[in-house]
This record gives C-alpha cells, sequence and structure tokens, in this order.
C-alpha cells in the first residue's frame, strides 16, 4: 500500500482529498490528510462579522464533515516534513511516512512582525481581522465604538485575499453610515503599495469608489512602528498616521512547518513551479493554496483552479507521465462594496481584471470591474458554493479552470 | 515610448520604466535619479547595482528583501529613495517596477 499524505484540511487540502479519493486505486494508495484544527472555517465570511452581516457560527464547520470517507483524517499539529526521508514528524513525536506529499498549509497573519503590533493597544484600539477571534473581537469593539480615525491598514504584500481590506473600508463606509455615525468618522486606507491594488484597471476602478465613499488613500506606506501610546503607524519614511481604530491587515506568513523543514522563502512560501505546482523541493512532492510561491493572488477560488490542475498531475505523475504544465494563475474574486453591491475581478499570471461579462461571454449575468447588486448576491451565494461545492471538489458550474479572454474588454491583446 | 534622457533616445514605458535594460548607463540612471530629486551617492549605487543583479537572477524584489540584503537596512532605503523607495529605485536602475504581489 502506498501513501499520499495531505498537509493541512482548510480550502485547499480538503478539496485535494475529494477529488482524489475517487480516482486513485484503493488498494493501491491510502491517503492521509493532517490538520490540527477541529473546525473548517470559511476565511472569507471574516470580513462580514465586524459589521454583524454574519453570525460566528455561520462560518464555522466541523473539518471532518467535510473529508470523505476512506480518508484518514490525523487531528495532530504539524513538526516538520523531512524530504530526504519522505517522512513528516509530528509535534507528539509521531511520524507519518509518504509516497507523495501535497502541502497545503496555508498563511497566516504574523502581528509579530511590526514592531509595536502587539503592544497595550492589541485588541483594545488595535485589531486584525484576518483571524476567526480578530474578526468576533472587531464586531464587539464596533458595536458600541462613538467615532473617530478609522484606519484600514495593510502591513506587507502579499496577503491572501488581497482585496479583503478594501472590502472591510467600503462596508465600514456602509456600517457607520446606517448607524447615523458617518459623519463623526473619518476613514482612511493605508497600503504599501502605490495605489488601491497592483493591477492598474482595478486599481483606477477602486480609487474611484474610494473617492466616492470619501476614503482617504495614503499609499506607499511601509509600516516600521506602531506608537500604542499616542496611537499612530510610522512608516520608514517617518511618515505618520493617527488612529482611534486601526483595522489591520498583519504580515502573511506561510506555516512554521515550512521554516522548520528549511525550503521556504523569507515568508515561508514554498518555491514551487507555477504551471505544474510541483516543488522545487523534491518531485514527490507538490504544493496547493495559499502555501506556494506562485505569483498569483492567494485565494480560495485560485485554489479551486489549482486542484483541477494538481489532481491530474498526481495522476500523471504515480503513472510516470509527463505533468500538464498549463496552470495561469487564473484568480476570481467578488469584491464587496457596501450598500448591498459588489464588483467581480476574473485575472490570471498575465491578463490584468477588466470589464466586461461572466461567467457567460457577453451575457453575465455577473459585471466585471462593475459594481451591482446581482455581483453581491453572487458573493453572499459564495459561502453555499463554498461548503456545498468548493470542498466537496464539485465543478463550479459555467467556470473553467483556465481563465477565458471571451467577454472581457481587452486592449492591447498580445 | 520615446524619451530623450541625459541626450540619449530611450524606450520606455507609461510610467517612464526603461523598456529594454541595455539602453541603461550610468548618465540615463542619474538623469532619472534627478527627476526624482536625488543626486546619487556611493551607497546610491550600491543599492542599483544590488537590485540590478537580484533583478538578473529572477528574483522578485520586496523591501523585506531589501532589509535582509545586508547591502542596506530599510530605514536607510528610505532615507537614500524617500517616498516608495522600490518603485524608485527601481526605475533608476532601470529594471522593471516590481509587481508587488497580487
Ligand atoms: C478575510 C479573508 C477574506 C477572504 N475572502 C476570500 C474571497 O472572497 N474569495 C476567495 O477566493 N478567497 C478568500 N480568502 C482567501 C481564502 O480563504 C484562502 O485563500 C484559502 O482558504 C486558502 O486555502 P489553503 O488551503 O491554502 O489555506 P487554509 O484554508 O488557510 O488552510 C491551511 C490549513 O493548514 C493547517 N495548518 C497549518 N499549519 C499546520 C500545522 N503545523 N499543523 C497542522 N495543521 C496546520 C491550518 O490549520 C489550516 O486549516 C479570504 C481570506 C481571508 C482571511
Amino acid at each position: 500500500m502506498k501513501r499520499l499524505l495531505i498537509l493541512g484540511a482548510g480550502t485547499a487540502g480538503t478539496m485535494m482529498a475529494n477529488h482524489l479519493k475517487p480516482v486513485l486505486g484503493k488498494d493501491e494508495w491510502e491517503i492521509t490528510i493532517a490538520e490540527e484544527s477541529k473546525v473548517h472555517y470559511y476565511q472569507p465570511g471574516y470580513i462580514f462579522i465586524p459589521f454583524d452581516m454574519y453570525t460566528p457560527e455561520e462560518v464555522c464547520r466541523p473539518t471532518e464533515e467535510f473529508i470523505p470517507e476512506g480518508v484518514n483524517l490525523v487531528n495532530k499539529k504539524i513538526d516538520r516534513i523531512l524530504p530526504d526521508d519522505n517522512k513528516v514528524l509530528m509535534e507528539d513525536g509521531s511520524e507519518i511516512h509518504y509516497d507523495i506529499l501535497i502541502i497545503a498549509t496555508g498563511t497566516h497573519p504574523s502581528p509579530e512582525e511590526t514592531h509595536g503590533m502587539l503592544g497595550s493597544q492589541w485588541r483594545k484600539a488595535i485589531f486584525d481581522f484576518y483571524t476567526f477571534d480578530g474578526s468576533v473581537a472587531l464586531r464587539d469593539k464596533l458595536r458600541d465604538w462613538p467615532g473617530g480615525k478609522f484606519v484600514v491598514h495593510i502591513a506587507e504584500m502579499p496577503i491572501k485575499c488581497p482585496v479583503a481590506p478594501l472590502e472591510v473600508a467600503f462596508l465600514a463606509d456602509s456600517y457607520f453610515a446606517e448607524k447615523g455615525i458617518r459623519d463623526k468618522v473619518e476613514i482612511s486606507f493605508v497600503t504599501p503599495m502605490s495605489g488601491a491594488f497592483t493591477r492598474p484597471k482595478a486599481a483606477r476602478a477602486f480609487e474611484h469608489i474610494l473617492v466616492e465613499k470619501n476614503i482617504k488613500i495614503i499609499p506607499d506606506f511601509a509600516v516600521e512602528r506602531v506608537d500604542n501610546e499616542d496611537k499612530k503607524i510610522i512608516d520608514y519614511g517617518g511618515t505618520e498616521v493617527s488612529f482611534d481604530l486601526l483595522v489591520t491587515v498583519p504580515t502573511n506568513k506561510g506555516s512554521a512547518v515550512i521554516e522548520r523543514s528549511g525550503f521556504g522563502d523569507d515568508l515561508n512560501y514554498v518555491p514551487t513551479h507555477k504551471g505544474t505546482l510541483q516543488s522545487k523541493v523534491k518531485p514527490n512532492i507538490f504544493v496547493i493554496g495559499d502555501a506556494s510561491d506562485l505569483p498569483t493572488s492567494k485565494a480560495g477560488s485560485v485554489a479551486h483552479f489549482e486542484a483541477e490542475i494538481l489532481t491530474e498531475n498526481i495522476q500523471r505523475y504515480i503513472k510516470g507521465e509527463p505533468l500538464m504544465d498549463d496552470f495561469d494563475g487564473h484568480a476570481n474574486c467578488f469584491v464587496e462594496t457596501g450598500e448591498g453591491k459588489a464588483l467581480l475581478l476574473d485575472f490570471n499570471y498575465n491578463q490584468e481584471p477588466v470589464e466586461g461579462t461572466f461567467p457567460i461571454p457577453g451575457v453575465g449575468p455577473l459585471r466585471l470591474l462593475k459594481e451591482s447588486r446581482m455581483n453581491h448576491l453572487g458573493k453572499l451565494a459564495f459561502r453555499w458554493i463554498y461548503w456545498n461545492m468548493l470542498l466537496k471538489g464539485a465543478n463550479v458550474p459555467f467556470v473553467s479552470s483556465h481563465m477565458t479572454e471571451e467577454g472581457k474588454k481587452i486592449e492591447n491583446k498580445k | 515610448m520615446e524619451k530623450t534622457i541625459a541626450g540619449k533616445t530611450v524606450e520606455v514605458n507609461e510610467e517612464g520604466y526603461l523598456t529594454d535594460q541595455s539602453q541603461w548607463t550610468r548618465e540615463v540612471a542619474e538623469a532619472i535619479a534627478g527627476e526624482e530629486g536625488i543626486d546619487l551617492t556611493e551607497r546610491h549605487w550600491a543599492v542599483i547595482s544590488y537590485l540590478q543583479d537580484q533583478h538578473k537572477q529572477g528574483v522578485a524584489l520586496s523591501i523585506r528583501k531589501i532589509g535582509k540584503s545586508g547591502v542596506i537596512d530599510i530605514k536607510e532605503f528610505y532615507q537614500l529613495f524617500p517616498n516608495g523607495p522600490l518603485k524608485i529605485s527601481t526605475k533608476i536602475a532601470g529594471i522593471p517596477k516590481p509587481a508587488s504581489c497580487i
């Protein structure tokens, strides 16, 4: 019996277990998945919890509920990978041998990377919403917050779901308006990027919305430290931004497993071939989701597109055939813009987000890069799709793993 | 598009980054730096050659990487190239603007 071992039962690892179970011969292959958390969190829901749009219960389900019959779930903390011995060491000292390894350990906020972030104001006037606890704590804070300087902040790129901070700024605008205190709140958006987003067309679209909502953008801000006493963030160039409530997205880092294993980059991401998803560490190690160093967005939708290609490549690898080398970095993100609207981005390694219709070219019903109520409904439907289709490895109708250029207004086509 | 920098015609993109690195010279670098209000010193040149070297090796550049480079710390990087040091220094070095990940 051979063993395929998956590390991490988050979005990507769970999908892979579901994809691979039916296709790997059950007399030849045993599938094991290791995960420390008993709860599977729907992370996209973290942007809604602070504004009382989702309850905390709505984003939590038992991890094991999504692990298919016949796949062995090991509920333990992973210590490190020993690639030369084809085995993984668990924190309790036990070992798991593998023939093929899939790394799906994701990325997580690391506030300790910024001097002063975890100071006396942490969870008093400084909140992060990239964790379940953080988003609930922010909700409690906002419920009776009287107003003041509300600063949404990104510490460092890359972060997973890079549009989430913008969404929180937009939703905050609606939330305070509904509460009747918008005039008492000054919202600003502080980013290390040169604009609201890195891809120019989308950046322009977002900057337009920011202006419309009277949200001030402070770009090119690389935070050096947080001053807890005077409540301000200070960048390396000396620029200061003061806050009454700082909603920050700390530096995101890959799992400490990768660091302990000794093969990650500066931020613990695993060097990965961008077309095949095979790691550069060893041929029998593959990477999916936020754990890789691929130059595309870290998002659940990306992991979903990757899963199709990785499922194919695992089977080819087993048969000794050449791997499919065509993952294109496809990402597809709904962006909440407040007031019951959202916009939609569809892009890949080479094609920046542009306007158009989706998923059916020329028809829609969703509009790319334009705000609409339909897109918002799409975003809300995403939670249902996530629990009921994505994790279980079902295909999402009309949406293929490769980005399509049809229905998009593309200028200067190469 | 074409632009004349330091008496030399070079190809640049809409943000003013050279699109053909073979057109880069020290004089071009000095002229671009001048447009940014920077007088290049030995320290600047050390950073510029580090950036060019990293680019040649295909390394994706970030502020964090530069802070760990041993060539310069982040504080000094900001002092040398104020207001967005990464985008300004890469422009002067004649290499593409780093796409801080999407
Ligand atoms: C606020 C927010 C909003 C988002 N919005 C969207 C959105 O609208 N659309 C979208 O597509 N994506 C969105 N995302 C991103 C999406 O949630 C992630 O990209 C996706 O979950 C990545 O899946 P993954 O499996 O790579 O990582 P994860 O789902 O994070 O899973 C990694 C798993 O590895 C486990 N693990 C790590 N280390 C260890 C260890 N040492 N031992 C045992 N287990 C370990 C973790 O417990 C975790 O369960 C959002 C994320 C956030 C934070």
